[in-house]
């Protein structure tokens, strides 16, 4: 047998032994397909920044055509469920206990107003302050609602509005603005970090404590047999579980995949090999499942949570934590998922990703190689 | 092979396979070199036993002729390579077993012994004869599937071991392959090995036991990483030779023994059964046994040298010749004599597998009693029972006079327990495991700190009192372990394999400790793989296949053991006498079912059912 053919039986048999590990070993399993389920729901589900249906609360004090046709307005927007009184005393007392969000008192003499100097309509939004993110889209949205109202208004009415500006809004990319549409994909970063970085940092560190590095390195194999050999397992996983996340995304959530299954293979390759990376050299420098398993949640698992993106947007961040992004993959990812997903297959958006994370990839393979010595001390 | 030759210039010496000079190792920060100026030599078709206390550096040899370690000063040449430029070349050539269990537990032995096939390249048709060859040898082929951490110690070492020589190592390296291994297994090991001897191998075999080392055609004694001594072991045994003498009593060993040890002229003694065997300072002295407290009549009669006498002897003697344990411990006869732990039928099934099949006995206050079996047997049930960490499927347990199932808790306030695998914090220093066993056993304010004090006093625990217990050398963990469970000085004492992988030295002094104690009234229950340890016991239960299938003293049991061809057998011979007998009287538990029996008790960890 030949050396290169020796080389090769020895690195199957040890992914063939990883293989039988991960399938023997429930929280693998549970890291790879269950805890994608569970973030997914999560993401998916329970947690949205998006506001829909607040309650509120209208005061119309006088019931006018005017003012009935702007109740109707806020009545048919699917971001307000609308409460209706004539007295603006009880509606303040269901602000207070909560019951409603916000509070838009319209004013007694709104028709008047209305019709004497052409629109400037007294209305109060008094919104619940202890919610700041609500109390801001309440206002903005009734602020919003009013001038479409009052355009509507001016073209039913007359053609008096000449210097009207019609401000249309328009979002791209995720045009009902739901929160899952990148919330999701952003959650596919997360558990690629834990099974490149955690899992793989402490079955690492799990062979040292074993004491089953020890054998191993009595035995002809080489460095690089034993780095593929953990490297491969663990990016098959990986990358299956990001085929289940997917397909979990795209057929229960129903987030658009507008780019094509290449490139996000492509993207996630390039990202699990490097997370793998940090993971094999932090358990080769610690040796121990512990340190491995703080060091990997710190440099992997939160950065990937609070720094990429993905949950927190970089550019509302103070500058200093903005630098601070760019030495994490993370961050790289979750832009060149959000693109995959939600944009498509933007070269221009993708490679400079792409290019960079295979960057930290080699860095963190270079780093593994110098590390990583056939012997104890 | 190139340059096979010797390297000390007198021609070439194709047996000589290993050659070590002036070897030097220092690991950073450590004080002493871990390996002084070591030199020594390995042949083929031999085994080198290697010897010494803990710490000796007996592990760090064997890594660096595994070409695990790069040493600082010194030559190594191994089948003609140098371990430092050359290791692949070493790894291709050598087997090397680890002194803690290498394999992956969670393959089966079929598995295991695929990925090493694999890895040393063994393939085709040499492989299929390979494995037929090893499962015969090892008589694991009816285990092939099971998992390799269901498999007993003694099977594991057994799979280690064939996972080690699957490519027909010209040298193997074994560290501590019985560590743990009942004396049923750790004969069959040593047959093996035998063996591999006759077809050429060089084996270097590290142990604590000195009874294997005695068996070795050389030896080589570290100690503190000097050496001490090399060559055959008879050489050294000649250095204590008519220094060794026995008295036979008829009671009150540990008394005489403890006396005796107090003498200068008596640098080792021990209990063994109703005799104390003692080792005299030089050949022209000796003791009158009357000012020892022997009974009148008894006298000094000579006995045959053992390697572990000259061992104690080369290293200085037994250095703490006087527990000062006695002194804390304050349990007076006060309480009633009387059985203090009671077994009464105790069964324990896992399943549909019986553990412990109707266990009875019971043990009186001062007694030390000992639970032997091979691995798997039951034991280890029967001893978690009694202290009150598995409930019984029938029968009942009592200590104290407490029904460990009712009042399990006042019952656990009266017992010490030290536990088979190193439970303390490793994080935490010597002083502040003391300070939280005593605080877990209620002792506060002075109570406390004189608890603490005394015990760094009487383990001589001083110079490590910050030392984290981790970084404690070995014997060191368990004077410490043995201390936490004294704390609250109890009345009985579980000590579940308390000396395993520890030197002989530092288990004598254990075994001062325990006969202090227990001259204090204490009584201790005690599980043990040293034949010579069970030696000390007043009463011996063996179980085997979940039965307790003999009870009583040493001598006794050695005396039904005893055969034409076997007038004075030692207590293990009598140990596998007895589990031989048991085998041909009970035909119908067929060996492989036996086998699986055996294991059976290790198929499921007791952890799993709740402690109560």
């Amino acid at each position: 047998m030949n050396a290169y053919v020796a080389s090769l039986v020895r690195l199957r048999s040890l992914v063939w032994k990883e293989a039988i590990q991960i399938v023997n070993d429930p929280s693998s399993i549970l890291i790879a397909f269950v805890l994608p389920v569970l973030l997914l729901f999560l993401f998916g589900f329970a947690v949205s920044l998006d506001n829909t249906k607040v309650r509120i609360g209208v005061v119309l004090t006088e019931r006018t055509p005017e003012s009935e046709s702007l109740l109707r307005t806020f009545q048919g927007s699917k971001y307000f469920d609308v409460q209706v009184d004539t007295d603006r005393r009880a509606m303040e007392k269901e602000l207070v206990a909560g019951r409603v969000r916000a509070v838009i008192v319209v004013a007694p003499d709104f028709s008047r107003n209305l019709v004497r100097n052409g629109g400037a309509p007294g209305i109060q939004v008094i919104a619940d302050g202890s919610e700041p993110n609500t109390a801001n889209f309440v206002q903005s949205y009734v602020r919003a609602a009013i001038g479409i109202w009052s355009q509507q208004r001016g073209l039913e009415t007359a053609f008096d509005a000449p210097g009207s500006i019609d401000v249309e809004g328009r979002v791209w990319f995720n045009s009902s603005l739901e929160s899952k549409n990148y919330l999701v994909p952003g959650s596919i970063a997360i558990v690629l970090t834990m099974i490149g970085t955690l899992l793989t940092a402490l079955v690492v560190a799990r062979e040292w404590e074993r004491g089953t590095m020890e054998a191993l390195m009595a035995t002809p194999v080489r460095i690089h047999e034993l780095v593929l050999g953990k490297l491969i397992p663990y990016f098959c996983l990986g990358f299956g579980s990001m085929v289940f996340c997917t397909l979990v995304a795209v057929l229960i959530f129903r987030v658009p995949l507008r780019g094509s299954l290449l490139t996000l293979s492509l993207v996630a390759s390039a990202f699990l090999v490097g997370a793998l990376g940090i993971g094999l050299l932090v358990s080769t420098l610690t040796r121990s499942q512990f340190v491995a398993g703080q060091i990997a949640v710190l440099l992997g698992f939160l950065p990937a949570f609070q720094l990429s993106g993905f949950l927190f947007e970089i550019s509302s961040m103070p500058l200093p934590i903005q630098w601070l992004t760019y030495l994490f993959p993370a961050r790289y990812f979750v832009q060149a998922l959000q693109t995959t997903f939600l944009a498509g297959d933007v070269p221009r958006l993708l490679w400079i990703n792409v290019l960079i994370m295979i960057g930290f990839a080699v860095l963190f393979f270079v780093l593994n190689a110098r590390v990583t010595k056939k012997r104890l001390n | 092979m190139p340059d096979a030759t010797n390297t000390n210039g007198s021609g070439p010496d194709h047996d000589s396979l290993v050659q070590v000079r002036d070897l030097t190792m220092r690991f950073d920060g450590a004080g002493r070199p871990a390996l002084d100026k070591i030199s020594v030599e390995i042949r083929a078709g031999s085994v080198i036993g290697l010897v010494g206390p803990d710490g000796a550096g007996k592990t760090t040899l064997i890594r660096i002729l595994a070409g695990l370690l790069h040493w600082t000063e010194g030559e190594v040449r191994v089948l003609g390579y140098d371990p430092r430029k050359d290791p692949e070349q070493i790894h291709l050539r050598t087997g090397y077993m680890p002194q803690r269990f290498g394999l992956y537990e969670d393959l089966s032995v079929e598995q295991n012994l695929d990925l090493y096939a694999d890895l040393r390249g063994v393939s085709g048709n040499e492989r299929t004869e390979r494995f037929k060859r090893l499962l015969e040898f090892t008589a694991l082929r009816p285990f092939t599937k099971r998992q390799a951490g269901r498999l007993s110690g003694g099977m594991k070492q057994k799979l280690g071991l064939a996972c080690a020589l699957i490519s027909k190592p010209t040298l193997l390296l074994l560290d501590e392959p019985s560590v743990g291994v009942d004396p049923i297994s750790r004969r069959e090991l040593w047959r093996m090995v035998q063996e591999l001897v006759r077809e050429n191998i060089g084996v270097v075999w590290s142990t604590a036991y000195l009874d294997e080392a005695e068996l070795c055609q050389s030896v080589a004694l570290l100690n503190e990483g000097q050496k001490l001594f090399d060559g055959p072991p008879a050489d050294l045994t000649r250095r204590v030779q008519s220094r060794t003498f026995a008295i036979e009593l008829h009671g009150g060993q540990r008394a005489v023994l403890s006396k005796a040890l107090k003498l200068p002229q008596v640098i080792d003694g021990v209990v063994q059964g109703r005799s104390v065997r003692l080792v005299f300072r030089s050949e022209s002295e000796r003791l009158n046994p009357a000012e020892i407290g022997a009974e009148p009549g008894a006298g000094l009669k000579p006995v045959s040298p053992r390697f572990e006498d000259a061992f104690v002897d080369i290293l200085g003697g037994v250095t703490e010749k006087e527990s000062h344990l006695a002194r804390r411990m304050r349990i007076g006869n006060g309480t009633n004599g009387g059985a203090v732990i009671e077994a009464e039928g105790l069964t324990k099934h896992f399943g549909t597998f019986v553990a412990t099949d109707n266990i009875s006995f019971s043990v009186q206050r001062g007694e030390i009693f000992g639970l032997l079996g091979p691995n798997g047997a039951g034991k280890s049930t029967t001893f978690k029972m009694l202290c009150g960490l598995l409930v019984p499927s029938a029968g009942r347990a009592s200590v104290a006079g407490f029904d460990l199932q009712k009042v399990g808790s006042q019952a656990r306030n009266r017992l010490g327990y030290m536990a088979q695998k190193f439970s303390l914090y490793g994080d935490l220093s010597v002083q502040h495991n003391l300070e939280f066993f005593s605080g877990i056993y209620g002792l506060d304010g002075a109570r406390s700190r004189e608890a603490v004090r005394d015990m760094i006093e009487i383990f001589a625990l001083g110079p490590y009192v910050n030392t984290t217990s981790r970084e404690l050398p070995l014997g060191f963990k368990q004077r410490l372990a043995m201390a936490c469970a004294l704390m609250h000085e109890p009345e009985v004492l579980f000590l579940d394999e308390p000396t395993s992988g520890v030197d002989p030295i530092t288990r004598r002094e254990f075994w001062g400790h325990i006969n202090s104690m227990v001259e204090k009234g204490v009584t201790v229950l005690v599980t043990t793989h040293f034949m010579d340890e069970a030696e000390y016991c007043d009463r011996i239960a063996l179980i085997y296949r979940g039965r307790m299938i003999a009870l009583g003293h040493p001598d006794e049991l050695k005396k039904g053991a005893r055969t034409p061809a076997l007038q004075d057998p030692s207590m293990e011979d009598t140990f596998v006498a007895l589990i031989r007998r048991f085998d041909e009287n009970n035909p119908d538990l067929s060996d492989a079912v036996s086998s699986g029996g055996r294991s059976a008790g290790t198929l499921r960890k007791p952890k799993q059912e709740r402690p109560q």
